[in-house]
């Protein structure tokens, strides 16, 4: 028996080159299912969003639903794809008890959308990643297992079973095989899904929470000698999060890696992710391979998209979130590292609209990537629930602008309000917070501090102006802050020269 | 010439889930064997460039609105079912994985 | 004597206040009671809610409300039409007393239109075979001679309007289950066009091909029926969204026994080998009567037609092995070994094994290996070019003459047993019904006379949404014969078993 050690990452992919491909469904937020009237609403009581059509009662027809086509359409624009002139829903039969008919309503040959591409950024290189198709299915019910271990299915004695996500609208989005990324395929997957998910979100047509199930993703991956044709591929399921993407493909290298070094064959199977671990277990084998007996679904017609409406809704979609990066990138002046920050910090929304709302993109980015951010992390809060508009941002930014405010005078300033005291103006009036202005009153300080600290006045008199600072600290503490460091500086150095 | 065998046949009824009996699969296999000798000739007809006919009405496109419509209370969801647990339809362990 | 009115006669003299609609419907209730003991039309009788409905016409006509043409005329439904609070089971053993929360379009519409509905009517089971030998629950003896078939699948309504146990009734023909019936009982049965009545709440058997439709023992009441319940219905979506052909004035037309001008088809390919010489001596006659009536004949070929059967065995199967997979034992009907050791897959296949009778599992096993990989081409694909190449046939026919006639089967009713043994047997009952299922035709079986004692049925086929011209053709021929075929059937009272 050969024995299989798992190599470093760095090894595996210095030896061998990876071919990923990624399958992703996105349940569309329509107010109704794919194929009858029922509403969608996510975490219903069991078994109350369920009719004839999506319990498949005997003799229930489905009708498809016209906004589930529309958003299809326009998620393969956004992908730039073909969109087909005339395609079939197809039925795919297995059993599976949370599908109510035994098929799933889906397409085959025919998927309205096909032939696209999506650029990502990755190490500030632009990945395009070809899209094969995108098309529409319904989802299944959803099946609780009971009396095993953790409510997995294995071990479990029986299941239970609830439709209201059955038929809720499905867009499967599939990648072709992407290669040549070399130590990156990791980083190329994450940043596909979550390229892909700023697209979506942005058309409107989901709410892509990956968390509730509502963006899913499969990854396939598979390894090869350089030169060599493409190994055997495992598709990895059960893979929840953006980290988990990069972590599911990380950790299939290593694994098929491994085998592979040591003379071992790869096994075309399914496997499942485990978030605990980081690791892929293969799924239960499938007795014999699957057929899915595919055909045209008679219960429903043709879809032919009129070519004007296609090209109404192509002209309609939305700047597209990598545009819209790049442009605000340009705008606000930021090189890729700090563009790359703000988006990690969910903070361009905010930059923008603060922006709007009057303020410089300078300041504005320094208060949310800065002083706001580092609040949100201590409450672990998302930026934009922090309690502090970006109207108010702005407008906290001119007082600093107008010398009203100093940073110190600002940073409490925001205590009130996010404490509910209201604007920034009106917290600062009401806690009586403005820099000192008062020439006379500055210029008695600046006397006291110069007497109290005759040591240093003669060290700034000699030319040593960086001593000046004790001067301005204790001038500072004197006003309690509420004056201007810049014009205390130049006070004491005027009085000392 | 046997155009299905018995072991075809089993596989088609485990596809189909139907736990037919030893004789059924002696009795299914012969009959199909005559059924598909006598549908086979229409392979004779049938010509490449013969479109295919999937719907009797040559309609496309044919939608509903994304308007809700009153579905069926759980009472009455759940009324045929042959066992019930916490509102759900109770089923016996599955042994296959999801698709 | 009520039960020997027509369903136009009868409504009539409940429009006028000759009749009440409550007494019509005990006095077929009270007909069912007396002879339904021998023939075994009905699975099901609902004396109180036909009796509800009938009083309800009763009152809306005393309070001076507007009633529909067929108000107060009661109707039995084919068991495979779902009815809200009535069991339905197609005859099968898995669905044993499922009772349906909805009802389907067709039947919403008879209550709309006032028609008390009697009960379900007997099939074979799912609506697969000729003789309705293949129920569950027994067969359907045939009021002409009880020792023979009723024919199939349809044989309850048939056999229930032959009987006079109901003066109307719903079929469903995939392949001839409304017209073969309709043809071994000497009454009428109208295939309306695919799409012109809707299947929602029909259970499926062949989606592409299934079609309700009105059972009578007159052209004109079938036409009637045919116009309660025609007309589009937004919840199937192969439904036509034009309006109903005007049949019962084809009818009525028909009736006068003027057919100058109307050039009649007969399918040169239907002339002879395999069907019976006394089916086709009746068939003869018909087409004299025809010839009479200043109807001109031709004959034209089909080339293509001796496909359909062959066609129909693929298309059909494949079908119904998908739409049957929703029996599993989850959502509704019957479950069987669920003992807590066994699997849902074993459980499910148990169910399956146990509630599925001969005939639905072969079409199941074949309808699953014509959709199997590597052979859907050779089987399914192929078989719908048949389809293509058959309704091209029609279309040139079309072109030449207004209508096609045939015999409606090649057999008169047989006995019990003769077909049951070799599948094939049973279906070549079909040969001549088949093609307008895959084209999606209107066509109508009018009985035209007795061989060797039963009867036999001539069959009107018209082009697309052209129903009317069917019924003008068959109400024409209906008009020669003094009295009706359906009028001269023995009392089944006086009949030995």
């Amino acid at each position: 028996m050969t024995t299989v050690t798992s190599p470093s990452y760095a090894d595996a992919v210095a030896k061998y080159e990876a071919v990923i491909g990624l399958e992703t469904h996105v349940e569309l937020g329509t107010r109704t299912k794919m194929f009858c009237g029922c509403t969608t609403e996510f975490g219903a009581d069991p078994n109350t969003q369920v009719c004839p059509v999506c319990l498949g009662l005997p003799g229930a027809l489905p009708v498809a639903n016209e906004a589930a086509i529309e958003a299809t359409i326009r998620i393969g624009l956004a992908l730039n794809c073909r969109i087909a002139e005339w395609c079939r829903f197809a039925r795919k039969n297995y059993f599976y008890p949370d599908m109510p008919k035994n098929f799933q309503t889906s397409q085959y040959d025919e998927p309205l959308c096909e032939d696209g591409w999506l650029d990502v950024d990755v190490d500030g290189e632009t990945v395009r990643i070809e899209i094969e198709r995108v098309h529409l299915e319904e989802d299944t019910g959803k099946s609780m297992h009971v009396g095993g271990a953790t409510g997995r299915i294995q071990g479990a004695t029986e299941s239970l079973v609830d439709y209201n996500r059955a038929g809720i609208p499905l867009v499967e989005i599939v990648t072709k095989p992407v290669n040549g990324t070399g130590a990156l395929a990791p980083e190329v997957a994450r940043a596909y899904v979550t390229e892909l998910r700023e697209v979506i979100r942005s058309l409107g047509v989901s709410d892509v929470r990956m968390e509730q199930g509502s963006l899913r993703c499969d990854v396939n991956t598979s390894l090869n000698l350089p030169g060599q044709e493409w190994g055997t591929r495992t598709e990895t399921k059960n893979v929840n999060s953006l980290r988990s993407v990069e972590r599911a493909v990380r950790s299939e290298i290593i694994r098929q890696s491994g085998l592979l070094d040591a003379g071992e064959r790869i096994v075309q199977e399914t496997r499942h992710f485990h978030e605990d671990t980081g690791q892929t277990t293969p799924g239960r084998s499938k007795e014999t391979a699957t057929d899915y007996r595919y055909f045209p679904e008679p219960d429903l017609t043709p879809m032919s998209p009129d070519p004007e409406w296609v090209s109404r809704l192509r002209e309609a979609l939305p700047e597209l979130p990598r545009d819209r990066r790049r442009r605000l990138q340009e705008a606000w002046g930021l090189s890729s590292l700090d563009m790359a920050a703000v988006l990690n910090a969910g903070a361009v929304d905010l930059i923008e609209a603060t922006v709007a709302a009057g303020a410089k993109p300078e300041g504005a980015r320094k208060w949310w990537m800065g002083e706001l951010s580092r609040r949100a992390n201590e409450a672990e809060m998302e930026l934009g629930a922090l309690g502090i508009s970006p109207a108010q941002v702005a407008e906290l930014q001119g007082l600093v602008d107008a010398g009203t405010l100093n940073d110190k005078l600002a940073r409490q300033v925001i205590d009130g309000v996010l404490a509910g005291e209201g604007d920034p103006k009106a917290v600062a009036d009401a806690r009586g917070l403005a820099i000192v202005s008062d020439t006379g009153a500055l210029t008695a300080a600046v006397d006291a501090a110069i007497a109290a600290n005759p040591d240093v006045a003669d060290k700034v008199r000699s030319g040593v102006h960086a001593a000046a600072g004790v001067l301005i600290g204790a001038v500072m503490k004197e006003t309690r802050g509420q004056a201007d460091a810049k014009t205390v500086r130049e006070l004491i150095l005027s009085r000392l020269s | 010439m046997t155009a299905i065998s018995r072991d075809e046949v089993a596989h088609l009824a485990h596809l189909a889930r139907l736990d037919v009996t030893e004789a059924e699969l002696d009795r299914f296999a012969q009959q199909l064997d005559v059924i598909l000798q006598s549908v086979q000739r229409i392979g004779e007809v049938a010509a490449d460039d013969i479109p295919p006919t999937s719907h009797a009405v040559p309609l496309t496109n044919v939608y509903r609105a994304d308007e809700p419509v009153p579905g069926l209370s759980r009472e009455a969801a759940l009324a045929g079912a042959p066992d019930v647990a916490e509102d759900r339809f109770r089923v016996p362990r599955i042994l296959g994985e999801e698709e | 004597m009520i039960i020997h009115k027509t369903a136009a006669e009868l409504a009539e003299a409940i429009a006028a206040g000759e009749l009440t609609a409550e007494a019509v419907t005990r006095a077929f209730l009270d007909r069912i009671e007396a002879v339904d003991g021998r023939v075994h039309a009905f699975l099901h009788v609902d004396a109180e809610g036909a009796l509800a409905t009938a009083r309800q016409v009763d009152a809306d006509r005393a309070a001076g409300r507007a009633l529909g043409p067929l108000a107060g005329v009661p109707v039995a439904v084919k068991d495979i039409v779902v009815t809200k609070g009535l069991p339905t089971t197609a005859a099968s053993k898995i669905l044993e007393g499922w009772i349906p929360p909805y009802d389907a379009t067709i039947v919403a519409r008879l209550k709309a239109a006032g028609m008390p509905i009697l009960g379900k009517t007997n099939l074979d089971e799912f609506a697969m075979g000729s003789s309705t030998e293949y129920s569950a629950f027994g067969v359907t003896r045939n009021p002409w001679d009880l020792n023979r078939i009723p024919g199939g699948s349809g044989g309850g309504s048939a056999a229930a309007v032959a009987a006079r146990m109901a003066p109307l009734a719903i079929g469903t023909d995939t392949g001839g289950s409304i017209r073969q019936p309709g043809a071994v009982t000497g009454t009428v049965g109208g295939k309306p066009t695919y799409g012109g009545t809707s299947r929602y709440g029909l259970i499926a058997f062949s989606s592409s091909l299934d079609t309700p439709g009105p059972v009578a023992r007159t052209m004109l009441d079938a036409a009637l029926l045919h116009e309660v319940i025609a007309g589009h219905d937004p919840r199937d979506s192969t439904s036509i969204p034009q309006p109903v052909p005007p049949v019962s004035a084809a009818a009525r037309q028909g009736a006068e026994g003027d057919l100058t001008g109307v050039r009649l088809g007969m399918v040169r390919e239907f002339g002879g080998d395999g069907a019976e010489p006394a089916v086709l001596a009746a068939y003869q006659a018909g087409v004299e009567a025809l010839v009479k009536l200043g109807a001109e004949i031709v004959e034209v070929s089909c080339p293509h037609f001796e496909y359909a059967l062959p066609a129909y065995y693929l298309i059909a199967p494949s079908e119904c092995s998908s739409n049957l997979a929703r029996f599993d034992s989850v959502r509704y009907g019957l479950r069987v070994g669920d003992d807590g050791s066994r699997s849902l897959e074993e459980v499910m296949s148990a169910t399956r094994e146990a509630g599925f009778g001969p005939e639905v599992k072969r079409r199941i096993i074949l309808g699953t290996y014509a959709l199997s990989s590597g052979y859907v081409d050779e089987y399914y694909g192929q078989a719908q070019k048949v389809r293509t190449l058959i309704t091209r046939d029609f279309e040139a026919a079309f072109a030449k003459v207004d209508a096609l006639i045939s015999p409606t089967t090649p057999f008169a009713a047989f006995e019990f047993g003769a077909r049951t043994s070799d599948p094939y047997q049973m279906y070549l009952a079909d040969l001549y019904t088949i093609p307008s299922n895959l084209s999606g035709g209107p066509a109508v079986s009018v009985p035209v006379g007795l061989a060797d004692g039963l009867p036999a049925g001539l069959q009107v086929m018209a082009p697309t949404m052209r129903d009317d011209v069917a019924y003008r053709v068959g109400a024409a021929l209906e008009s020669t014969q003094e009295p009706r075929l359906a009028d001269q059937v023995p009392d089944v009272a006086d009949k030995e078993l």
